[in-house]
């Protein structure tokens, strides 16, 4: 566990949210603390996708708060949320197909110009000096997460390891402290799975980030996660580390005749 | 700047240098049915590449481009035309203030295009405020009426358009000098900004707006900038169409204007800027020759009356033929770059060799 009297990060308060009857999230509360990696499981359509949502403003909570870094963001549009410093993958992998790896990365870089519209328009060297420095930047983390060699491929065109790491890449490029990870792994076989964790890991400790991850499959999780949270049915059932995640029988229950 | 953009800059400007070379030969030796096709095709340009931007570029489907452009040339018409005639067109309602005091002198006329731009400028901005907010298809609905109502009170609001007669008599500025460097400068920024920043967000946009949003891009805003941007150069576009044929009317700008452009991004390539302009090129040229087919066709002892309207059923046949066969256009959402003409003509050195 981590120091309680530090400040967390992000604090979610009785987060509830309902699509018409269906109770999708229901009074979940959780907190992250800075450099933490949270395991966020359960069974499918328990409402971890719809955490994350509510989270980076795509649903707007019926009760309940997000608070990150102490300032209440509950209602922020999805872009705003992503000033703040939230940024997030997809569990369907929602890349800009037709564009190149390399754009798809500097699009996140767009938020933080500098320039009007204009100074492009014009052709003028002050945008010029911007757009040079972005793409170095660029260029920089597609070598870290190890897509240098793809920089001008179309990002439909790459196979699916490729995709998801791309997606994490273009998501680290709006410069985030918090990073929602949607089942990063989903798809993949675990000699893929062990090595994108591995990678996780790096990225959290090269960039100071702190990571709220999903994953359906329990074992992938108990890997690499120091605190996991599990739902079933919008409802927090559980939270510890992994070892009294194991052991919890809630969880168990939970889990039975859906453990592969 | 890279060194790649300073070439390409360079190249650009080369290129311009050789078209004005290329005017004052056309303005001195063509004949001017020609130099009236290649008017006609810079103003396509003009239009078809700002509607690119909203359409192809931007992924939100406008149908708004002729009340744009009808705006556009109104406004023009109405700056520009000198004050005698102004008593005489409006014989029916006099024009109203202030523009029944006033009259553009001839070195006003870019201005007086500029001004017909913003005019469209802000009615795309007026459009775009209530209905780019929200998701789905709301503005292709919106700009179709807005095109429509548009229609109707430039039939109906006299004072300001003279109705359905039309504004007669409007100076003919418009050349080969204005229009080329209207198409040529209006590719010219609207290519450097799809190239930019701006234009990946615009894409992005086009792309998948939840992940756009997701990596920080102000949806609104950026459709936004995008559809006022196009407007603005689709007035312009009727500025320059008005004082090339010296006169405006209500039929001008139909619905059937926003039709040809569609035709012309669509077979260009929504996305491509330079598709648009290949195409542009290859409409006006087409809907020229394609004249004949409404003209009456007398083969051996029959004589077949002209069918008006016959061009649209090929274009329109065109349109659907190639959206089947062809679904991405000449050039799909790719750009015609230097760099392409520069390895083209690399890759043909070294096979000859
Ligand atoms: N926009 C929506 N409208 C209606 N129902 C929704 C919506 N989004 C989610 N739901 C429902 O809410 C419930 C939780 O969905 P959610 O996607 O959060 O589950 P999940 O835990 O991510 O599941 P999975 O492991 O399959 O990804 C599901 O029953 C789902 O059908
Ligand atoms: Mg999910």
């Amino acid at each position: 566990m981590k120091v309680k009297n530090k400040e967390p990060l992000l604090s979610l308060e009785n987060l509830t949210v309902a699509f018409g009857g269906l109770v999708a999230v229901s009074d979940f509360s959780l907190q992250l603390f800075s450099g933490d990696l949270v395991g966020l499981i359960g069974p499918n359509g328990a409402g971890k996708t719809t955490v994350f949502n509510l989270i980076t403003g795509q649903y707007r909570p019926t009760k309940g708060r997000v608070i990150f870094q102490g300032k209440d963001i509950t209602g922020f549009s999805p872009d705003l949320v992503t000033t703040v410093g939230i940024a997030r993958t997809f569990q369907n992998i929602r890349l800009f197909g037709n564009l190149t790896v390399l754009e798809n990365v500097l699009v996140s870089f767009h938020v933080r110009l500098q320039s009007s519209f204009l100074a492009p328009m014009f052709s003028l060297p002050s945008y010029w000096r911007e757009e040079k420095a972005i793409r170095r930047e660029a260029y920089d983390l597609l070598e870290a997460v190890g897509l240098a060699d793809v920089t001008k491929e179309e990002a439909q065109s790459l196979p699916y390891g490729e995709q998801r790491r791309l997606e994490i890449a273009r998501a680290l490029a709006t410069h985030p402290s918090l990073l929602l990870l949607d089942e990063p792994a989903a798809g993949m076989n675990p000699q893929e799975t062990r090595e994108l964790m591995e990678f996780i890991k790096k990225m959290r400790d090269d960039f100071n980030l702190t990571i709220f991850l999903i994953e359906h499959d329990m074992k992938v999780v108990m890997g690499i996660c120091e605190r996991i949270a599990v739902m079933d049915f919008g409802m927090k059932i559980a939270e510890g580390t992994p070892e009294e995640i194991r052991n919890n029988p809630r969880v168990i229950e939970a889990y039975l005749g859906v453990e592969d | 700047m890279g060194r790649e953009e300073k070439r390409d800059l360079a190249l650009t400007l080369i290129l311009f240098a050789v078209l004005m070379l290329g005017v004052s030969l056309a303005e001195r030796y063509l004949n001017t049915y020609l130099i009236r096709i290649l008017n006609t095709a810079c103003i396509y340009v003009v239009a078809a590449v700002a509607y690119n931007l909203i359409n192809g570029i931007t992924g939100q489907f406008s149908l708004g481009p002729n009340g744009f452009m009808a705006i556009g040339g109104y406004t023009v018409a109405i700056l520009m035309l000198p004050l005698v005639q102004k008593e005489q067109v409006y014989f029916l309602q006099p024009l109203i203030w202030p523009f029944n005091s006033f009259s553009f002198p001839s070195h006003l006329f870019l201005l007086a295009l500029f001004l017909g731009g913003v005019a469209a400028a802000l009615a795309a901005l007026l459009i775009g405020i209530p209905t780019l907010r929200l998701r789905g298809d709301y503005l292709a609905i919106a700009t179709f009426g807005f095109g429509e109502i548009i229609n109707v009170l430039a039939n109906n609001f006299i004072p300001l358009t003279n109705g359905a007669l039309g504004i007669k008599g409007i100076p003919e500025y418009t050349n080969l000098w204005w229009t080329v460097n209207w198409a040529f400068w209006s590719v010219f920024m609207i290519k450097g900004l799809v190239n930019s920043s701006f234009g990946r967000a615009l894409k992005a946009i086009r792309e998948n707006e939840v992940a756009a949003e997701a990596m920080g891009v102000n949806l609104f805003r950026h459709k936004l900038l995008s559809f006022v941007l196009s407007g603005f150069f689709a007035g312009v576009a009727g500025g320059l169409f008005v004082t090339l044929i010296s006169t405006v009317s209500p039929s001008l700008f139909t619905f059937t204007m926003t039709f040809n452009l569609l035709i012309i991004i669509v077979l260009g390539g929504l996305g491509s800027i330079t598709g648009s302009v290949v195409t542009a090129f290859i409409f006006a040229f087409l809907q020229e020759i394609l004249r004949e087919v409404e003209a009456p066709i007398t083969i051996g002892a029959w004589t077949f009356p002209g069918i008006p309207g016959m061009r649209m059923v090929v274009f329109s046949v065109l349109l659907v033929v190639m959206m089947i066969f062809y679904r991405r256009g000449l050039f799909g959402d790719k750009e015609i770059s230097w760099q392409l003409i520069i390895d083209r003509i690399k890759g043909r050195n070294e096979s000859e060799k």
